[in-house]
């Protein structure tokens, strides 16, 4: 396996504010319900969950337990039905749709199990994409992006479109564009599932050194799976979830 | 999201249906060219007449009347401007003090009588009745001989004629051009007035021929026929060549001004003055034409000089209706062009809602990554913009080129009639910067619909899309 060198020097991350008690994100009482002709579904249903700032939380379960709707919640690309989430201190449900936008333009990275890749643009355009969207300037934009790209191995690829990649390559392209924006908290749902095991630890490995690189601060991970022996293996802490409540949490560091 | 960045976005995703989005902005320079052809012909229309009715010095000329004898200024008798009847001064003769007035009016170039009689036009052995006119030296620069052979007067009291083409044609043998009356004399034999001397003074047998001198006392006046003969100068074109002179003062045959009053031609309206009781002394004017320095400057000078006491005409009134008509005539023109903007409007909606089902995803991945649903609206309306710009440039380009070809086969059907083709279109530049302009505000409103609903798309399902 070729080693994945992770260069964190320039983190410029988003302080947390005082109000969040050290947590990255906290749910308080959270339900997420929705309808479905005349039934009532609770995909998520009165959770209440502290991620600590730094911490490496996998969210287990079966299909349907939901566990992506709960990290649709914490992206905000989603609103609860009921409840709070606070992320660095701000709470999700009261933000207005831009602010929501900025959050998951700065406060957070997201990482999709099928990438996401825009296909039409190549590596570097998919990747400046979020810089574009934050307004950061045109002069500024190609240092990030190439430093993104490299923190992941892809920098001789950068002219190349999705659809030239393997797999692997594409989703360590979509974790240099979450992490573009150096946000301090990263989102993954199911990023491994699209892969081959070999891939998969891949790209595990790498998401182990963005949460705890060899210089510099980390970054707080909350991932979705359903493969037990890979959270086990790298995440700080596991909660599995069942019909939409938590039903067991177990601590491994 | 920055202006730049939203424009390359827009740019980039309409390259990518290349096809389709081409096939829209056609139907957007489509419906722009029949806008801009149709308008184009409506002002080309519009200037034609402007430039015909400057050029015959109807925009700036006011014909004044004494309402003694004008038909203008009596009830029932001819056309009456509507401004005699309020505050108009009592009748007062149309004399010398008369046009000393008027010519002392702020604005006023000139005042010419206005001198109009019928004559016996001679060129043995062909004679023809004709109507001659004085014309003042002014009309040399004025442009109302377009396209005259030959030249002007040489000087205000030169014997010369200018003739009209038609009267030259039938004064020549069947088949000579007009143009080869040039240089040739032709005589005039017209109603002379020679006005009598008072009672105490008068011998039937004295000098008959001799005129009483204007400022003379004279009983009235007998009418003998004379003949004069004058050197033709100049020959207007024939009247089917769609050029030469028109406006009110169309006449066969032309002679300087001055030779024209020297004349004493009997006029109509001096058996009228030598009937009435205050016709006593000095000349009397049948009409005057003023020139007004600017065609802004007629409606005041036309209020001073019905304030004076005289009937006042100028064609102000009817110019003024005639941009009304132009007016509501390019309306319905850019109503009918704008038909197939409307058409094409339709067009824009379908391919950017049809966008917004192939890039549902797109849209997801855009949101997940931090756009706000402004930066999606703006997005879409981007792409309807560039479409409009970029089908409102070509729009004008291709309505440019309809307009030249309906120019051009026009041009090659007058000509073809043997008429002179005037120019009938005319693209100003309010209406390329107007359509492309319109092109933009109305593909910006066929994206309201779209753009809207792109931005409204849950991001969760978006990404869901397969």
């Amino acid at each position: 396996m070729k080693p994945l060198r992770v260069t964190l020097r320039s983190m410029n991350v988003t302080e947390p504010t005082s109000s969040s008690n050290g947590f990255a994100i906290r749910a308080e009482r959270v339900c997420r319900h929705y309808k479905m002709g005349e039934a009532l579904i609770r995909a998520v249903d009165d959770i209440s969950l502290q991620i600590g700032t730094g911490e490496f939380l996998a969210l287990l379960g079966a299909s349907g337990s939901g566990k992506s709707t709960l990290l649709n919640l914490m992206a905000g690309l989603d609103r609860p039905s009921s409840g709070a989430i606070l992320a660095l201190g701000r709470d999700l449900a009261t933000m207005s749709s831009q602010d929501l936008a900025a959050h998951r333009n700065r406060t957070i990275g997201i990482v999709f199990q099928s990438f996401q890749l825009l296909p039409r643009m190549t590596l570097e355009e998919n990747v400046e994409l979020p810089l574009r969207l934050a307004e950061v300037p045109r002069a500024d934009r190609p240092a990030r992006v190439h430093e993104a790209l490299e923190r992941v191995g892809l920098a001789a690829r950068t002219r190349h479109r999705p659809t030239e990649l393997s797999g692997g390559e594409q989703q360590r392209a979509a974790i240099a564009r979450a992490l573009v924006n150096q946000p301090m908290i990263l989102l993954a749902d199911e990023p491994t599932g699209n892969l081959d095991s070999k891939t998969g630890e891949e790209i595990m490995s790498l998401i182990a050194q963005i949460h705890r690189p060899p210089s510099g601060p980390g970054r707080t991970i909350v991932m979705v799976t359903h493969e037990r022996v890979l959270a086990e293996r790298y995440a700080d802490r596991i909660v599995t979830l069942s019909d939409g409540a938590i039903s067991r949490e177990e601590r491994l560091r | 999201m920055k202006l730049g960045d939203l424009t390359e976005l827009a740019a980039r995703n309409l390259r990518e249906a290349v096809l389709r989005n081409s096939l829209t902005t056609l139907g957007i320079s489509v419906g722009v060219a029949s806008l801009v052809a149709l308008l184009s012909l409506g002002v080309g229309l519009q200037q034609l007449v402007d430039r015909s009715v400057a050029r015959a010095g109807l925009f700036d000329t006011i014909s004044v009347r004494s309402r003694q004898s004008s038909p203008f200024g009596q009830p029932g008798g001819g056309r009456r401007n509507p401004r005699d009847a309020a505050d108009a001064a009592p009748p007062r003769p149309l004399d010398d003090a008369a046009r000393k007035e008027i010519a002392a009016l702020p604005n006023v170039l000139e005042v010419n009588p206005e001198i109009r009689f019928t004559a016996e036009a001679r060129r043995e052995p062909i004679s023809q009745l004709a109507m001659v006119a004085g014309m003042a030296s002014s009309s040399e620069s004025s442009g109302t001989l377009d396209g005259l052979n030959g030249h002007f007067f040489s000087g205000p009291n030169a014997e010369e004629a200018i003739l009209q083409g038609d009267l030259a044609k039938r004064l020549l043998d069947a088949g000579q051009a007009p143009a080869s009356l040039l240089g040739q004399e032709i005589t005039l034999r017209f109603a002379q007035r020679q006005a009598l001397p008072p009672p105490s003074q008068q011998a039937p047998t004295d000098a008959p021929n001799q005129a009483v001198g204007p400022d003379e006392e004279a009983m009235g006046f007998s009418i003998v026929p004379s003949e004069k003969k004058f050197l033709v100068v100049g020959v207007t074109p024939a009247s089917d060549s769609g050029s030469g002179q028109v406006g009110f003062n169309n006449a066969g045959i032309y002679l300087p001004l001055a030779i024209a009053e020297k004349l004493q031609v009997v006029q109509q309206g001096d058996l009228r003055d030598v009937s009435r009781s205050s016709a006593s002394a000095g000349v009397r004017y049948a009409a005057l034409n003023i020139r007004a320095a600017s065609p802004t400057a007629v409606a005041q000078i036309e209020s001073s000089v019905i304030h004076m006491g005289f009937a006042a005409f100028s064609l102000i009134d009817v110019t003024r209706n005639l941009r009304t008509f132009f007016a509501i005539f390019d309306m319905f023109l850019g109503i009918f062009g704008s038909l197939a903007l409307a058409v094409a409007s339709l067009g824009i909606i379908n391919t950017l809602v049809m966008a917004i089902l192939e890039r549902r995803r797109e849209i997801g991945v855009l949101k997940a990554l931090g756009a706000a649903d402004r930066d999606v609206r703006q997005l879409f309306f981007a792409e309807a913009g560039v479409m409009g710009l970029v089908g409102g440039v070509f729009g004008v380009l291709l309505g440019w080129a309809i307009g030249r070809a309906i120019q051009l086969a026009t041009m090659i059907y007058l000509k073809r009639q043997g008429m002179n083709p005037p120019n009938i279109w005319s693209v100003p530049w309010w209406l390329v910067l107007g359509a492309i302009a319109f092109a933009v505000v109305v593909s910006l409103a066929s994206g309201i619909y779209p753009a809207s609903r792109a931005a409204r798309l849950d991001p969760v399902e978006a990404l869901r899309y397969e």
